[in-house]
């Protein structure tokens, strides 16, 4: 019985991953959330915006560093974040004129709005590998850890140790950050209003002399900010590579729709949901409860659900489970 | 249109029958690598080193009787099967040729081997692919390698452990056809020793984060990590999670994983750790660099020592038989690379043609101290290295 090196252990492997993961894909899913409220289609593309965003960041990062910019412990990646962010929003809003436009004019179907995403995501797609290539990009700098598991060990004694990466803290406050921003602006401001008018009633908000075009605008521009801060802190988590991007639509639309989709709030819980239960489902208990039961109770296999090769699976199941027992999601989004 | 077409075809006939003329003093010798994909870094030395034995043995000009060996490269993709295949049938049913230095990759090695070269009865000898399932594959006696079967390499890295007196340990291998089936020999092995593996996970290439893989290895303890992975790819994210989270700070790592890059990286926190890797030293090798360095070809490079000694045995074999045909390179091969006879080492293709034509005995010593066991492949010598210092320290060659 060790309560405290179980509750250590179980910190470092599931409850600290998982929050900076669950901030990532809660980033993620916001912009996904707030496109199919407004603009009413699943956007297909998010995954590669991040990207894109990213990618954008990384360049610049290396431009500062090169000439010798540096913020000490944080990442210099941050400072890259503003510029990222306007050349994604110039990049969204010139694809929305081009692209979205002209089938929104056309008030086609949602499902050919998702069919066209899908056709700027190979786009994206391929612009990204022309100019940033396909390879592991590393971009990150500044202090590794905010506490490694070295230290950790030998301040308290514990035969666990608990690491933090700085990122990983970093990720958790911006998200933060990031969200209380969002959702002031769209509930005190004039023009967040305005879009949870559009969003909640198109033909009475146009009615009542919202601009329909500026709506878009805006939702595109915030949207943007949130693919490049989701993708920046993504990649200083992990690494920028712009298939794992891809791969990240998954869980990021099984974050949106476990949440509801066009619920903000929803988007939230739907990424801690879905980062939670891909990282404890596939976490190998053994450990844990070994520490926690008597010795004679102890576990001899892994207590492991499912090999971690099933981590994706965990997406499908949840979003599986969500749609047939409660098809709004948890905050009653709209009804797909 | 119909006199176009009568004029194509008859100009192909022309030059096919011009071909033929030339033919019987030709011999194709296909070099089946993987120019594009994963290892594409490497080939490009592994083709030229390769074609280097080739260019020796007509430089020599005592290659049966004039017949000049002529170099046909084809892409493997050394992940696509299906390309691989396309490429190798290509090369046998098109172009002719009658053995193949290659293919790279286990998997479409294996692939070639029972889509092409056994159906044609073409031999082939791989320098690079070293899954254990080759030993067992149906070859009809037609398949070689100068590289080591992974069986090998589990033996001696079981061995490194019984040695250190290591007995329980967790094992994460990528997830492919050469990590499967090295952990595969290594667990078998070292279960024979007595020791005790807690888990064998797989780990995937390229994905972002390993946090997930190493936190269930963590829960199932053990003294070290067993890394069977890629130096630049999914070994390395391994142990960079585990270093980070604290899960494990000592690891063994299989031969894909040697690399400078990874000791510049994490050298300084894997103070301790050790592995294996393929190595050639003696006469061969030396042999080996001063020829390359004379050749202007970069033969540091891997397995480039191991596609020059392919390529030399399909010669030598074809000597030996007295005909550039897949009949003799198939039956001959054996007998050339072993003792016993004369030992020929690179840069002595020459002599060693020399002495079959007077009707003598060759042991092709080569780059890599040819010497090839069981059913044609290659028995291998591995460094045992430890990083001390953030480089890499030979212990002992095994």
């Amino acid at each position: 019985m060790d309560l405290l090196n179980a509750l250590v252990a179980l910190t470092n492997f599931v409850i600290v991953p998982a929050m900076a993961y669950g901030s990532q894909l809660a980033l993620g899913a916001l912009g996904v959330t707030l496109i199919y409220g407004i603009l009413r289609f699943s956007n297909f593309a998010h995954g590669d915006t991040m990207a894109m965003g990213t990618m954008f960041a990384v360049l610049i990062t290396w431009a500062l560093q090169g000439a010798g910019v540096s913020l000490g412990p944080l990442p210099t990646a941050l400072l890259s974040i503003p510029f990222a962010i306007a050349i994604t929003a110039a990049l969204m809003l010139l694809t929305d004129r081009v692209v979205y436009r002209f089938y929104r004019a056309q008030r086609v179907k949602p499902v050919i709005l998702v069919i066209v995403s899908i056709g700027v995501m190979f786009v994206y797609n391929g612009v990204i590998r022309f100019i940033i290539g396909p390879e592991d990009q590393r971009f990150a700098d500044g202090a590794r850890f905010l506490i490694s598991a070295r230290d950790f060990k030998n301040a308290t004694g514990l035969e666990e140790g608990l690491a933090i990466k700085s990122t990983q803290a970093l990720t958790v406050v911006t998200a933060i950050l990031v969200v209380a921003a969002l959702f002031w602006f769209l509930n005190r401001t004039r023009t967040g209003k305005s879009m949870r008018a559009y969003s909640d009633n198109e033909d009475l908000a146009l009615l009542s002399g919202i601009n329909p075009e500026r709506v878009v605008m805006v939702t595109w521009l915030i949207v943007a900010a949130l693919a490049t801060i989701a993708g920046v802190l993504y990649g200083l988590d992990k690494s920028f590579k712009p298939f794992t991007y891809f791969q990240l639509l998954l869980p990021i639309f099984a974050a949106a729709i476990v949440g509801g989709l066009g619920s903000p709030i929803g988007a939230i819980a739907g990424g801690f949901v879905v980062a939670f239960s891909e990282i404890g489902i596939t976490y190998a208990w053994k450990k844990v409860l070994g520490y926690m039961m008597p010795e004679s109770l102890a576990p001899d296999g892994l207590v492991q659900l499912l090999s971690t090769e099933y981590k994706f699976a965990v997406s499908f199941a949840i979003l599986v489970i969500v749609l047939l027992f409660r098809p709004t999601g948890l905050f009653r989004g709209k009804s797909v | 249109m119909k006199n176009l077409a009568i004029a194509t075809v008859a100009s192909a006939l022309m030059a096919s029958t011009a071909l033929a003329g030339s033919h019987a003093m030709e011999a194709k010798v296909g070099v089946i690598l993987g120019y594009t994909g994963p290892i594409e870094s490497l080939t490009p030395m592994m083709a030229d080193s390769a074609e280097l034995a080739l260019k020796e043995v007509n430089d020599s000009g005592k290659f049966l009787d004039g017949v000049t060996l002529v170099p046909v490269r084809a892409d493997s993709t050394c992940i696509d099967s299906a390309a691989a295949t396309a490429a190798a049938e290509r090369l046998v049913t098109t172009e002719g040729v009658v053995a193949i230095m290659g293919a790279d990759c286990s998997g479409v090695t294996g692939a070639v081997l029972s889509n092409v070269a056994v159906p044609n009865g073409v031999p082939m000898i791989s320098p690079s692919a070293t899954s254990p399932a080759l030993s067992t594959a149906e070859d009809n006696g037609l398949f070689f390698r100068t590289a080591p079967s992974d069986a090998r390499q589990g033996e001696v890295l079981a061995g490194i452990l019984k040695d250190k007196g290591i007995s329980e340990v967790a094992v994460t291998y990528t997830n492919n056809d050469y990590g499967k089936g090295l952990s595969d020999s290594f667990i078998a092995s070292f279960e024979a020793n007595g020791g005790k593996v807690t888990l064998n996970a797989p780990h995937d290439d390229g994905k972002a984060d390993y946090s997930a893989e190493v936190g269930a290895l963590a829960s199932a303890g053990g003294e070290l990590l067993v890394v069977l992975g890629y130096s630049d790819q999914g070994g390395k994210g391994m142990i960079q999670a585990s270093l980070d989270t604290g899960a494990f700070d000592t690891f063994m790592m299989g031969d894909g994983m040697y690399g400078d890059a990874l000791v510049e990286a994490l050298g300084a926190d894997m103070e301790g750790s050790f592995g294996a890797v393929p190595w050639s030293q003696g006469a061969g090798a030396d042999a080996f660099k001063a020829l390359t360095d004379a050749a202007g070809v970069n033969g540091e490079s891997s397995f480039t020592r191991e596609s020059y000694d392919a390529a030399a045995l399909i010669a030598l074999a074809m000597a030996k038989g007295g005909e550039a045909t897949s009949a003799a390179v198939a039956a001959n091969v054996l007998d050339v690379a072993n003792a016993p006879g004369e030992p020929i080492l690179p840069g002595e293709l020459g002599k060693a043609l020399e002495i079959i034509a007077a009707g003598g005995d060759v042991d092709y010593v080569g780059a890599t101290n040819v010497e090839l066991i069981g059913p044609g492949e290659a028995a291998g010598t591995y460094r045992y290295y430890t990083i001390t210092g953030s480089a890499f320290e030979t212990v002992d060659f095994r």
